[in-house]
């Protein structure tokens, strides 16, 4: 008996096929994975199932019975309960106001906070899920936060719990608590979805798991029949295999170091833990992890995009922790930021303001005060020419162009700077092959240029067909640094799911 | 000296006391409206012109039936005319409420301008045509001092602590308020509890019409018995300070209000002082009292007081 099916669901949003046809059977009573890289679709195959989103294809079965989910309204009335990724609580509200919210009790005309109160109380004490009730939401911890939700579920009978990457937010106790409650609520009955990408606790935790890459399914497993290695394979896939030829070079001087870097995410946890690494000229050193290990956090650390807690930057032998952007550009510091839309460039604006962004402010682009506009119309041209952005148009908007000539003008415009260290997150993200390849050839290129080159990525292709050096990133750690001749996929892959390279090397 | 005493005179004079709150009871009912509104998360700065239009259908409804509630009601009907426009504007077409409601302060500006002539043959200022008389409530009127004070005043003073009362009820003892707050704090978190986001912001702005247009009514045929162009003067920004100084609460809200009132009842009374001599020239000064304090209160609590945290953010739901 199925609690949950979804079959072939398929959903679209402009210029993304988010979920492909996708099939998905969670059997009454089990704890079910649904795992795979951040932009697999998981997320937007579970909105579905809650009512945010609405399938363009394809079927759901609530315990066999065909179903229309309009909204969360409908959902709910299934018996099916949501914990977001990033919760959805009224900070200025107390913890029993959120639970109730939507289906007050009443006692005439007034809310019945006493009710509210007594029936929470309940039900934290009934699933060991403790709470304050009469805290406001702003003033509790996150782990206390994320029990709020579940309570808000089973206030609601839910029978199927959606839990959207509930780990992501925990401290190491903290998970072990939530697992605890998990099993709780499988003792009683409940179905659970669990959304992940880290392999440890999906092997810990779930009775069986589908494993999501690219929209779609790639794999069906029992969890006591199949290891990490395994799940890492159906993850990161093996069918696309790209690789630019790579001419052996000689790497130089250390161009960049950071010593014991210490660096904390906006929720104040630590994301960046004792890193120490160095980068040489003429060379590619890649950064390997699976998303959300902190890797962001030690780009804008090492950029002066985020401030450091402790440790060193050394740019040449000299310290400039705590420089700003502008000051580590001028040094000779360049970034392809991992997000082309967010911080590589201004949709709103034409493509000659994107492309000298950054150096708007000096020659030949500005005298003083004003902008330059015949100097920056001439270098625009050249650059669209140089690395073929098309429509070939500089007063074309940033946003207008498509994913890959968006990327191509970031890149233009961090290469055409000439720097000495060039810092590459996630270049080819959501690109198609002959836009990746261009990129590739042309990070190769700095490289014989004798630029030192950090390259962060989560596709593992990428890192292996670029990268001089690997350094492995988990938990904001680094589990080892191979190099890609010597090593797999395989022990890359253990590595990324938290294993030291001794382990991974014993398999 | 003469000036201390000339203050004295006027704290221990019930007058005074009267005088506040006549004055601030148009920013009481202008503040509920913006609380209404922007808790939802609907700035409202329409608030304005919503008192302007109420002023002005009121006179004109008590001028054409002879009776200053049917005036009074028409004032509230279109306070929620001019409100509906400034929902559908923000709400459904998730449009700037900046802009939008100084688009609807122009609008009421130029309607009841331009009305002025065709209906009551000249510019400027309206004959008299009837105003809400004062109510005597025996007993209370017969009290020393404080009798003076709310003994015998405008119905429209105590309507307006009735509707922070009960305001203050439904928003924090009924399920509807509980919804309005948290629409206003974060819709997405209130849509995925199958709360209609849209349906909330309406009633809350819809409402901010209601309390604006009695605010206007109380301007025109509760306090003079007729119409003056731009006779709002400010009133409904005045209203949004005491909002904000008052936390975005109902009774916060009232005594911000008072405070003002206080002001300008302060104003008023040193003006007609006879111990001191106020020129003309200087008048305008006591005048700026209100909106001194406001500047004050403006730059020294936005930070402090809680902003409802999606105050001016349109919802737009996914796909």
């Amino acid at each position: 008996m199925y609690a949950v099916e979804m079959v072939n669901i398929v959903k679209r949003f402009p210029g993304v096929l988010a979920n492909d046809h996708v099939t998905v059977r969670v059997k009454k009573g089990e704890i079910h994975a649904i795992v795979g890289e951040n932009g697999a679709g998981k997320s937007t195959l579970m909105n579905q199932l809650y009512g945010l989103y609405h399938p363009d294809e394809g079927e759901i079965f609530i315990n066999g019975e065909k179903v229309v989910i309009r909204g969360p309204k409908d959902a709910i009335k299934l018996g099916i309960g949501m914990v977001h990724q990033h919760f959805m609580l009224v900070d200025t509200l107390t913890v029993a106001e959120n639970v109730v919210l939507g289906s007050e009790p009443v006692k005439g005309l007034n809310f019945d906070m006493k009710k509210a109160r007594q029936e929470v109380k309940e039900l934290s004490e009934k699933y060991g899920l403790f709470v304050d009730v009469d805290a406001k939401i702003e003033d509790i911890p996150v782990g206390m936060q994320q029990r709020v939700e579940i309570i808000k579920t089973l206030y609601r009978g839910a029978n199927i719990i959606i839990l959207d990457e509930p780990t992501a937010v925990l401290t190491p106790q903290e998970v072990e608590e939530l697992f605890e409650i998990m099993r709780k609520l499988k003792n009683d009955g409940k179905t659970i979805l669990f959304i992940s990408h880290k392999l440890h606790e999906v092997m810990e935790i779930s009775n069986r798991i589908t494993v999501m890459r690219l929209g779609k399914v790639t794999g069906e497993l029992e969890t006591s029949k199949t290891n990490p290695k395994e799940i890492a394979r159906h993850m990161v896939g093996r069918d696309v295999v790209l690789r630019v030829s790579k001419e052996p070079h000689e790497p130089k001087d250390v161009i960049f170091e950071i010593k014991d870097l210490v660096v904390k995410d906006n929720r104040g946890l630590t994301a960046v833990n004792d890193v120490s690494f160095n980068v040489r000229k003429g060379e590619i050193v890649g950064i390997a992890g699976v998303a959300g290990n902190g890797q962001t956090e030690l780009v804008e650390a090492i950029t002066g995009l985020r401030k450091i807690e402790s440790g060193h930057i050394y740019f040449e032998g000299k310290e400039v922790a705590g420089f700003t952007p502008r000051q580590l550009r001028e040094l000779g510091m360049s970034h392809i930021p991992e997000d082309r839309l967010k911080h590589g460039l201004i949709e709103e604006f034409e493509a000659y303001y994107n492309i000298i962004l950054g150096q708007h402010y000096r020659n030949p682009f500005a005298n003083g005060a004003f902008l330059n506009h015949n100097n920056i119309f001439k270098y625009s041209e050249d650059l669209m020419e140089e690395f073929d952005v098309r429509p070939r148009k500089i007063d074309h908007l940033g946003g207008n162009f498509s994913g890959g000539n968006q990327q191509k003008l970031v890149v233009g415009r961090e290469i055409r700077t000439n720097p000495k260290f060039l810092v590459v997150a996630q270049p080819t993200r959501g690109l198609d092959v002959g836009a990746i390849e261009f990129i590739h050839k042309q990070i190769l290129k700095m490289r014989s240029l004798d630029v030192g080159i950090l390259l962060i990525s989560m596709e593992l292709e990428e890192i292996f067909s670029l990268s001089d050096r690997i350094l492995v990133m988990y938990e904001g750690e680094i589990m080892g640094e191979v190099k890609p001749e010597e090593t797999t996929i395989e022990e890359v892959g253990l590595m990324m799911t938290g294993h030291r390279i001794e382990e991974a090397r014993r398999g | 000296m003469r000036v201390l005493e000339a203050i004295f005179l006027v704290f221990i004079n019930p007058l005074f006391y009267k005088i506040t709150l006549t004055a601030a009871t148009p920013l009481i009912f202008a503040s509920l409206g913006g609380v209404y509104s922007e808790i939802t998360g609907v700035v409202n700065i329409a608030l304005e012109g919503i008192m302007l239009l109420g002023a002005f259908t009121s006179v004109v409804f008590t001028w054409l039936t002879g009776n200053v509630w049917i005036g009074v009601f028409m004032a509230v009907v279109s306070g929620v005319a001019l409100a509906w426009f400034h929902a559908w504007g923000s709400i459904k077409w998730a449009g700037n409420q900046v802009v939008l409601g100084t688009a609807l302060i122009l609008i009421a500006q130029g309607i009841t301008g331009f009305l002025m002539e065709p209906i009551f043959g000249k510019p400027g200022q309206t004959d008299f045509v009837g105003k809400v008389e004062e109510l005597r409530i025996p007993g209370l009127a017969d009290i020393p001092f404080l009798g003076k004070i709310i003994g015998e005043t405008s119905p429209f003073v105590y309507m307006a602590f009735a509707a922070v009362a009960f305001s203050w009820w439904l928003i924090y003892k009924t399920k509807l308020g509980l919804r309005m707050r948290s629409v206003g704090e974060n819709p997405e978190a209130a849509d995925t509890l199958g709360i209609n986001v849209y349906g909330i912001r309406y009633f809350g702005v819809l409402m901010s019409g209601v309390w604006a247009g009695l605010a206007g009514a109380y301007l025109s045929v509760g306090e003079v018995g007729h119409f003056r162009e731009l006779m709002s003067g400010g009133r409904g920004f005045i209203a949004l300070a005491a909002m904000i100084l008052g936390n975005y609460n109902p009774v916060g809200a009232m005594l911000a209000s008072l405070l003002f009132g206080a002001s300008s009842a302060f104003a008023n009374q040193m003006q007609s002082s006879s111990l001191i001599h106020v020129s003309a020239t200087v008048k305008p000064l006591f005048d700026m009292i209100p909106f001194i304090l406001t500047i004050i209160v403006v730059a020294g609590f936005v930070g402090k007081s809680h902003v409802p945290k999606a105050d001016g953010v349109p919802y737009e739901k996914e796909a």
